[in-house]
């Protein structure tokens, strides 16, 4: 508990384990309960998951194997730019996949991965509602739209800088 | 059992209705290719290698779990059952690292006899390149997930048989893998080392961590004197090795091989096995006497005492504090026979020959060590022992039978019998009723502990006491059983528990057979273990000579100081995961 307090806070934690509580009542309610671990805490690291093993008697093994088989479970923490790139048809069929790919290799990660400094996250989305703009990509809420792979790339390099910059504010 | 009727490939037969069309097939005598079934455990339907095809329905349906229909009319060789049987076992092989040249189970392996049954000249389809990290962290198991078929019956070995969930299926799609959580080594895991997973896998994806080297070093160390010795039960695994049938008893010529091997002394676990009767009856009897912690458990099994200390740690009090076997003869080697010959213990070598890959590990216990030392320096499986002895070229058949060295290499039946469930047990009845009576027993089988249930329970009267006892092989039955005694549901004053199912007969070092043969394979190697017993003229441990003579010259009394120093151990609750992030 005390990881985990120190991870989330004690509020949280104790709200989360509230629910769970009422949650492990319902059979068959696993997957309700780890959408709770997700919204709550963004991610559902090794600490959540134990713990919900150990209240709900469910091994480990099996919560895993659940977590990772949907793409909406994370276990690790987003970064602190969530890139949401549409696969949706739309953007599909005008090169969103292209972008996925040179994103990938331009952050090193893959899809449902974070970057070793915790800065950009990646996960493919589908239809984000902005068909007209197809390829979209959406980060941390802003949408940017009609991207070639090049420009996807422009646009997490313009963040970086920005990102370094008002870093160098804060110290000064 | 109703019957329905059905015709496959024009036979028409009568079969149980509760039959899958695989069940009717086979007693059809059309043996239905299969990878990912395994009776009971695993039918998950999941390789579809084993598909036929079926009047009146549709696709081609997997016969393994599909159940036979009054009336069905089955073909199970059609150039379409044909092709969709090629079509998915190319697809297993084209992202399969096919190196059989360098595979452990080179000629041993089901999914290249199923390639070698189809024909399979070339691979199609060109699967995406996968290269996974070896996991060869774990003292005692390789997991190499590049030769894994995804069939999944070595989670069905973990899960639902052993009950440690140590391995599941993680991710989907063409990510999917069989791992642990959050993908640590099986050595942060909760695995316990039983082995059972390597002796369902049907590749070489699963396999013990090679002792083989090392052995094969100490051997040429001219300074080292390398001694034996060998489990009860891995006399009848090891001419399995050699095409021998199931349950044939070869004592006399795997001494032999060992000695051709180049072994300096060749010594018996089962003398320790007697030995293990004397400590552990003796603490038996102490417990029962002056309000000890009860019902005492055997300790023999290091599958099992992982088992505990990962799972239930509420128990390590009721262990016997006894060592297995082994790793007291391994400190006797080092002591009382070092002494003897004049030798330094630093220059003598152990090898223990087991049916177990948990005793790769136990031998690397910090609570097993004494002054630094370990009493046992490496572990072969029977597996291992065979490849040494085929590397050889011995010819094992047509070998003479030979002796055991001595003292060391004196045993009586009671030992012999701890290869099998219920052998510890019944062992200890045999040495615990004459010394508390004072008198020999009439009858030395107690066939109430015998057989191969998972868990058993048995009544004993010894001296006007009611002994109540449970045996159980198997850590999921050892499960069962535990958590009704936690909950104070059953009583019992000594348990036996083995961590694998069938005892060590059927061990995770033992040699491999298909998980739909275990049964079988268990029944006869327990038949050869009990007559193995019976061929011995002794056959309770305390008559042993050399057991009588070890505590003259040396060790004093059961439970005595050296003793306590030699032969007893702790136990140390451990965590179920070793994970820092
Ligand atoms: S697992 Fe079987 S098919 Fe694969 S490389 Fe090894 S021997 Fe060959
Ligand atoms: S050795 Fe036993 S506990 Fe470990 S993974 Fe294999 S079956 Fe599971
Ligand atoms: S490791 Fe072996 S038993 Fe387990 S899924 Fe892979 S091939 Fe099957
Ligand atoms: S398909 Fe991409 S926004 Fe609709
Ligand atoms: S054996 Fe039937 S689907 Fe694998």
């Amino acid at each position: 508990m005390e990881q985990l307090y120190e991870l989330f806070g004690i509020d949280r934690v104790e709200e989360f384990r509230a629910k769970l509580e009422e949650l492990k009542k319902v059979p068959g309610s696993m997957i309700s309960i780890l959408n709770e671990a997700q919204e709550m805490f963004g991610y559902i690291p090794f600490q959540v998951q134990e713990l919900i093993s150990k209240e709900t008697g469910v091994p480990l093994t099996e919560i895993f194997g659940i977590v990772t088989f949907y793409s909406r479970f994370s276990i690790i923490p987003a970064g602190k730019y969530k890139i949401s790139l549409c696969l949706g048809t739309a953007c599909y069929v005008r090169g969103s996949g292209q972008i996925l790919e040179k994103l990938k290799e331009n952050l090193g990660i893959n899809e449902g991965e974070t970057t070793s400094d915790g800065m950009f996250s990646l996960e493919a989305a589908r239809c984000l509602g902005a068909c007209a703009l197809a390829p979209v990509m959406m980060i941390n809420g802003e949408v940017y739209g009609r991207l070639t792979p090049d420009e996807a790339v422009k646009v997490i390099q313009r963040i970086k800088k920005q990102d370094l910059s008002q870093a160098a504010a804060e110290v000064e | 059992m109703d019957k329905v009727t059905v015709t496959i490939d024009g036979i028409t037969l009568e079969v149980p209705s509760n039959y899958t069309v695989l069940q009717a097939c086979r007693e059809a005598g059309i043996d239905i290719p299969t990878l990912c079934y395994a009776e009971v455990i695993n039918e998950i339907g999941s390789c579809r290698l084993c598909v036929v095809e079926i009047d009146g329905v549709r696709n081609l349906p997997a016969s393994c779990i599909y159940p036979v229909q009054h009336g069905m009319n089955i073909r199970t060789n059609t150039p379409r059952v044909r092709e969709a049987r090629r079509v998915n076992l190319e697809l297993i092989l084209s992202n399969h690292d096919r190196n059989c040249l360098t595979c452990i189970r080179n000629t041993k392996c089901e999914l290249q006899d199923l390639a070698e049954r189809f024909g399979i000249a070339d691979i199609e389809f060109q699967g995406e390149d996968v290269n996974y990290p070896l996991d060869d962290v774990s003292p005692a198991i390789v997991r190499n997930p590049n030769k894994c078929v995804l069939c999944r019956r070595c989670i069905a070995e973990c899960q639902e048989v052993q009950n440690v969930f140590a391995i599941g299926a993680v991710n989907r799609g063409f990510d999917t893998l069989v791992s642990s959580p959050f993908y640590v080594s099986l050595n942060d895991s909760p695995c316990i080392s039983c082995g059972q997973c390597i002796t369902a896998c049907p590749t070489g994806a699963l396999y013990e961590k090679d002792h083989i080297q090392r052995v094969y070093r100490a051997l040429a160390d001219k300074r080292k004197h390398v001694v034996v010795q060998t489990a009860p039960a891995v006399r009848v695994g090891l001419g399995e090795e050699f095409g021998m049938p199931v349950g044939s008893i070869v004592t006399g010529k795997m001494v032999a091989a060992l000695r051709r091997l180049g072994f300096e002394v060749v010594f018996d676990t089962d003398f320790a096995a007697d030995l293990t009767i004397m400590e552990e009856g003796s603490e038996l009897i102490e417990r029962l006497k002056y309000g000890g912690k009860l019902p005492m458990i055997t300790s023999c099994s290091p599958g099992w005492i992982n088992f505990c200390e990962k799972y239930y740690p509420d128990f390590m009090e009721n262990l016997s504090t006894c060592k297995s076997p082994h790793m007291m003869l391994g400190a006797l080697i080092k002591t009382y026979y070092a002494e003897k010959m004049g030798w330094n213990p630093e220059d003598v070598y152990v090898v223990s020959v087991m049916p177990c890959t948990a005793k790769k590990v136990e031998i690397e216990r910090p609570e097993n060590m004494h002054d630094g030392i370990q009493d046992v320096d490496a572990v072969l499986t029977t597996r291992e022992l065979a490849r040494m002895i085929k590397e050889a070229g011995i010819d094992f058949v047509n070998l003479p039978d030979e002796e055991f060295d001595q003292p060391l290499g004196m045993s009586t039946g009671a030992a012999v019998i701890f290869g099998a469930t219920g052998g510890v047990m019944e062992a200890a009845l045999r040495t615990v009723s004459e010394i508390v009576e004072g008198k020999p027993l009439d009858k030395i089988d107690f066939e109430e502990v015998r057989g191969l249930e998972g868990v058993r329970e048995a009544t004993v009267t010894v001296d006007g006491l009611d002994l109540k006892l449970a045996i159980v092989n198997g850590t999921g039955n050892a499960k069962k059983l535990l958590d009704k005694i936690r909950s104070g549901e059953v009583e019992y004053h000594f348990i036996e528990i083995m961590g694998c199912p069938g005892g060590c007969i059927t061990g995770g070092g033992q040699p491999i057979h298909h998980p739909n043969e275990m049964a079988e394979v268990r029944k006869l190697r327990a038949a050869a273990i009990y007559q193995a017993d019976k061929n011995l003229p002794l056959r309770k441990s305390h008559e042993n000579p050399a057991i009588k003579q070890i505590y003259e010259e040396y060790l004093g009394h059961p439970l005595g100081e050296k003793s306590h120093h030699l032969l007893h151990t702790q136990y140390t609750s451990k965590p179920l995961y070793r994970v820092t992030r």
